[in-house]
């Protein structure tokens, strides 16, 4: 597939506590094209995205909610000592600015009642660890289907279509 | 030696441990995703998983060794380990590590030594072929780069 110079690089934050699950799945998502940062908390990733951690001792407060780096989609462990992914996606969930960014969570264990429990709450795909090269390739509809939503936005309000690697769509982030 | 003796033997080592399920199909993931961009990509997470499994284990043993064991604490360790070796197909050690968990939740003590004793072994085992693994794959890597 040639690479074309003007198609925006998606974005992808992949939280997990395992140094070595955090280097497979960065191996994993860069081998798809992805960008990718990663971190090793749920308290942590929410600094990234802007939003403070009222348990957390060490957030930094932010004056504004403005997302500095946008964030096209998170993926993250279920099992993290401290905020569980579970509570990460609760958390981007319940937030204004953050609810539309596609959620993936991870879990070494095929726990029916977890996985629909994390179902319910929003999330977009559960994968069973360990993470394989073909899951990943199920992220890019999730993506587009947010990125899609937010051109459409764009297209009704000024009649040109801007492209989704601007920060500034789906208004009120 | 010339690479390509080396090649064989790094392949027959391979093979041998696919063989006696020291590797599963994971690992074969993990050497799909080393190429030209990240060449050191395996021996990288070799090394992660053989240094964080030692931590792991000794810290289980610690805590085994206590008059009172935090069995959940324990448990946690293994389930750890248990992820991480799943995460770069260590089959056998992964195998030991379930067996592990069942008679943590247990509260077992002398269960536990015994697994415990049995994941060293299985452990110490697989190091060894890592170990060979990562020197002939540096050695070719010479060779083939002087070319």
């Amino acid at each position: 597939m040639a690479a074309v110079a003007t198609q925006p690089q998606f974005h992808v934050l992949a939280v997990d506590d395992s140094v070595l699950d955090r280097k497979l799945i960065e191996r994993l998502l860069k081998t798809s094209s992805y960008q990718v940062t990663t971190v090793d908390s749920g308290s942590k990733a929410l600094e990234f995205l802007g939003l403070q951690d009222e348990n957390s001792e060490d957030a930094v407060s932010f004056s504004s909610h403005n997302q500095e780096v946008e964030v096209n989609l998170i993926i993250t462990d279920y099992c993290m000592p401290g905020m569980t992914g579970y509570d990460l996606l609760k958390k981007v969930k319940e937030s204004s600015s953050l609810r539309d960014i596609p959620v993936v969570i991870m879990s070494s264990e095929n726990i029916p009642s977890r996985i629909n429990r994390c179902m319910e709450e929003g999330a977009d795909e559960f994968f069973l660890k360990p993470v394989q090269l073909s899951d990943v390739s199920r992220l890019k509809p999730h993506i587009l289907k947010k990125s899609t939503k937010c051109e459409d936005l764009n297209q009704n309000k000024s009649g040109t279509t801007i492209s989704s690697s601007t920060n500034n769509i789906s208004g009120n982030r | 030696m010339a690479s390509t003796q080396l090649k064989a033997q790094l392949n027959d080592l391979l093979n041998s441990m696919f063989a006696m399920d020291f590797l599963d199909e994971q690992f074969k993931q993990l050497q799909m995703l080393e190429d030209g961009s990240c060449p050191g990509f395996i021996s990288e997470v070799i090394t992660i998983f053989c240094d964080d499994a030692e931590r792991i284990l000794s810290l289980i043993t610690e805590l085994l060794s206590k008059p009172v064991v935090d069995f959940e604490k324990v448990d946690a360790y293994v389930h750890q380990l248990k992820g991480s070796s799943s995460s770069v197909g260590a089959k056998r050690v992964a195998l030991v590590c379930i067996k592990f968990r069942n008679v943590c939740q247990e509260s077992d003590k002398e269960g536990c030594i015994a697994t415990l004793h049995e994941i060293r072994r299985e452990f110490d085992e697989l190091n060894k072929k890592f170990r060979i693994m990562l020197q002939l794959e540096q050695q070719i890597q010479a060779l083939d780069s002087k070319r």
